[in-house]
């Protein structure tokens, strides 16, 4: 047969056509997966990403973005409700009881089948190991910053113990019937790959967990990756996008803008005057009452907040509405402790808007003008928009005659201050950190227990009651929930009467989100569940 | 010349190490405390003196800046105490993102600036000479956290034509130049960080070729019939070695100022890292940070020293 050139051209177009069609389909059905996978992008308002090798940092935001996603604690929070204030739920744990002999010793059941992200088994003998590398300095897998962090939640423990594989028990120094909330910030990493590691540093790179997260990868100080864990033990939390990716940007402005130019999905704390701008583009600005205080504690030894009456008049001064007003309501008027969403708020007495009374009370206490000193922060976890809050409450108090000098520092020395206490730092007469207000201890005891008097603790300006003293010892010693949530109610109640804080405002938690992101349910907690998010395609 | 490159390495040596006392010790005069960003609220002074033992920050001030310093001289900085990670990786790795985008916009800024502050020198007087001189100032005076925000605003948001944040599509670990999803994520950074160095390198610019169209020579090769290209040519020979000097401090302080522009664009460099460290009060990461940008700038100026001396041999003979 002649050799036919157009022919052969022909066939070899063809047969190049076909190869390129095969590497083509070939590469297609290898980019397929890749263009299905979602991914959610998060902007934090932290700086860093949080630790990743257990009880993260970075406060709560830390718990939230890496503590319940990579890890599980014995007790979990349940986030999967909006119209009430989260409570706790079973996690790791299914099921926890205080010994009817022994008020000390908690028994703890543990869910059986259930593995870490390496393959290895969570079992007693896991937790027992979690337990003691957190409070006992002996053990090679001690960690001294995890265990200071975790301190104020583990004081109490005497020691832990294998009832059997599925059983342990934790023994308390002294009774305490609110132990078990501590359990909800213990993060449960896993033992074998810890010794695969060989140190918190090598783990750092290869973390491992029982939550519904995997860890995926770690760009330092840029962006964390995590994936979904199919095989979480809690069908319903399995993840509904691919993966999640987390970025710390501080920075408010970035953050939106981050979010309007479409590089992140979902972004922490928008500033209320981008809100508008925000929901002008689409975007999802999502609101809701939470456990947090911005407040003023007083100093109770030094100045003239020692007078009932003066901590009342200022109370009186604060015209709340105008407050929730300037922050283009991403606020919730703060009368008490605890929001009234709070299972503990009670009927304490509220100290509405009220001018007259309050220079009355003044001028009966003989400080009118009142001259008083507060330490504020220019920026800070959970504290808002502290400089022009803060201003606005100058002005409301010298309304009614007191004379204010604010004085303003960054936030690490505001902290300085608030852990050194006030015998430190006898010329201020309050300080303004907010305060995260979720369980009885941290939201209402440790601003009222003598015990806490800082530097021992959280009660910065060493408020005191004896009323409060006998019931809060009567709560611990108390199993009976019902009976023992009147008493904390009580305490919170009291505190109102005593004017012990300056009350101003509950932050509303203001997230924003971008249209393509669906079945967030954001809870009443500063803790939040991202699992049920799925997202638009990203790729 | 190498008498001379010694001399003023030697010269560098105790300017890094003053450098190193002076920020060491502001530093811990700052209040604040750097466990406290790892602790509870309510953490007990037993616990936070445990934690500063455990990291040294117990001892006294000399002690440990003793210690640091012959660390620092092996080239181990120490743990960052929020990251757990070695300082001098996370510094080094900021320090290539920060002077990538550091030469690039004085790079930027000298190819505005040089045909800029040339025009205006060579038309002394004229309409283009006020023009240059006043785009110079605003140039100058513009605040470039300001114009960061306004240019996300107009180009990132409203336009969407550039990205607002990072160094690349996902935060890629790796930047690209020649691909543009990562080359347009330096668009707006090096804008905002090359308008002052344009203003100071258009005004020095101006100055040095005036100056030098002034000279006598200049007179002397227009007699000799050279046409006026050849002549500017001569004049920026002359002129160089001041614009050069410029160019190195502008370089110098884009290192250690870029602190509010890195925040804005979220631009993982040196000063993006200050800025966290600061917050945290993350002294290990302060303290390696401010140290590697004292050497940095140190042997910048060294290096514009040197390329003047070769550019004009009269410094060396001076």
């Amino acid at each position: 047969m002649p050799h036919h050139p157009t022919t052969f051209r022909s066939h070899a177009a063809r047969f190049a056509a076909g190869i390129a069609l095969a590497f083509g389909a070939a590469a297609l059905s290898s980019i397929a997966p890749a263009q299905a996978q979602t991914t959610l992008r998060v902007a934090m308002t932290a700086g860093d990403i949080p630790d990743v090798t257990g009880q993260p940092d970075q406060g709560f935001e830390g718990y939230r973005f890496v503590g319940y996603t990579l890890y599980d604690s014995l007790i979990l929070w349940d986030l999967s409700r909006s119209d009430v204030e989260a409570s706790l739920t079973p996690g790791l744990a299914t099921k926890w009881t205080i010994d009817p002999k022994d008020s000390r010793r908690w028994i703890f059941d543990l869910r059986k089948d259930v593995k870490f992200h390496d393959g290895s088994d969570f079992n007693a003998e896991a937790v027992l190991w979690n337990i003691s590398r957190l409070t006992d300095d002996k053990v090679p897998h001690f960690n001294a910053k995890q265990y200071a962090a975790m301190r104020t939640r583990t004081v109490n423990i005497d020691r832990a113990e294998k009832i059997d594989d599925h059983t342990i028990a934790i023994i308390t120094k002294e009774p305490d019937s609110l132990f078990y909330i501590q359990m909800s910030f213990w993060m449960m990493i896993s033992k074998a790959q810890f010794e695969k590691a060989g140190s918190y540093e090598k783990y750092a790179q290869m973390p491992s967990g029982t939550g519904p997260y995997r860890f995926a990868g770690m760009v330092p100080r840029e962006r964390l990756e995590l994936s979904r864990n199919e095989t979480y033990w809690n069908p319903k939390r399995i993840p509904k996008h691919d993966r999640l990716v987390l970025q710390p940007m501080p920075e408010a402005t970035t953050r939106a803008a981050a979010l309007l130019s479409g590089q992140v999905d979902f972004i922490e704390a928008p500033s209320p005057d981008t809100i508008a701008r925000l929901k002008s583009s689409g975007m999802q600005v999502i609101t809701l009452p939470y456990p947090h205080n911005w407040h003023y504690q007083f100093n109770f030894v030094d100045g003239p907040f020692k007078d009932k009456r003066v901590r009342q008049a200022a109370n009186y001064a604060m015209d709340r509405g105008e407050m929730v007003e300037m922050l283009n309501g991403l606020a919730q008027e703060g009368y008490a402790t605890v929001p009234p969403s709070s299972p503990y708020f009670g009927k304490p007495v509220l100290y509405k808007l009220d001018q007259k009374k309050a220079t009355a009370l003044l001028k009966e206490a003989k400080c009118h003008p009142c001259e008083v000193t507060l330490a504020i922060s220019t920026s800070g976890s959970g504290q808002m928009q502290p400089l022009p809050m803060n201003e606005l409450v100058k002005a409301q108090l010298e309304a009614v005659g007191f004379k204010v000098k604010l004085e303003v520092m960054d936030w690490n020395a505001l902290l300085d201050v608030t852990f050194k206490g006030r015998e430190k730092f006898p010329a201020y007469h309050a300080v303004n950190v907010s305060r995260a207000t979720q369980d009885p201890f941290s939201g209402i005891f440790r601003f009222a227990m003598r015990k806490q008097w800082a530097p021992a603790g959280g009660n910065w300006g060493h408020y005191e009651s004896p009323e409060i003293e006998k019931l809060i010892t009567d709560i611990y010693n108390t199993f009976d929930q019902t009976k023992r949530d009147a008493m904390i109610i009580r305490v919170h109640e009291i505190m109102n009467d005593d004017a012990a804080m300056l009350f101003v405002t509950h932050d509303l938690n203001p997230r924003a989100l971008s249209p393509k992101v669906k079945g967030f349910v954001q809870a009443q907690s500063w803790f939040q569940d991202l699992t049920p998010i799925t997202v638009g395609t990203t790729n | 010349m190498w008498h001379y490159i010694a001399r003023r390495i030697v010269y560098a040596i105790p300017i890094a190490i003053g450098v190193t006392v002076f920020c060491f010790a502001l530093v811990f005069l700052a209040p604040g405390n750097p466990v406290q960003m790892l602790l509870p609220a309510d953490a007990s002074q037993e616990v936070v003196d445990l934690i500063m033992k455990t990291y040294g920050f117990d001892r006294p001030l000399p002690v440990q800046y003793w210690t640091w310093l012959m660390r620092a001289v092996v080239g181990d900085l120490g743990v960052s105490i929020q990251s757990n990670r070695p300082v001098i990786d996370e510094v080094l790795r900021a320090l290539g993102n920060t002077v990538f985008l550091s030469f690039g916009a004085v790079m930027l800024a000298f190819s505005i600036a040089f045909v800029l502050g040339t025009l205006a020198a060579y038309y002394r007087g004229s309409a283009t000479d006020r023009g240059v001189t006043a785009l110079s100032i605003v140039g100058v005076s513009i605040p470039n956290y300001w114009l960061g925000i306004v240019l996300v605003i107009i180009f990132a948001v409203e336009l969407n034509w550039l990205p607002a944040t990072g160094m690349g599509p996902g935060g890629s670990e790796t930047f690209d130049l020649f691909n543009w999803s990562h080359f347009k994520h330096v668009i707006l950074p090096i804008i905002t960080l090359c308008m002052v160095p344009v203003g100071m390198i258009t005004r020095t610019t101006r100055s040095a070729v005036s100056e030098v169209l002034g000279n006598e020579f200049v007179n002397t090769l227009r007699a000799k019939g050279l046409g006026e290209l050849a002549v500017i040519r001569h004049a920026l020979k002359n002129a160089m070695p001041q614009i050069l000097a410029v160019m190195g401090l502008q370089f110098g302080y884009l290192m250690g100022g870029s602190i509010l522009v890195e925040t804005i664009f979220n631009w993982p460099g040196t000063g993006f890292l200050l800025n966290k460290a600061i917050l945290t009060r993350d002294i290990p990461v302060l303290q390696g940070t401010i140290l590697i940008l004292a050497l940095v700038f140190v042997f910048t100026n060294l290096v514009i020293d040197l390329f003047q001396t070769a550019v004009d041999p009269r410094i060396k003979r001076s």
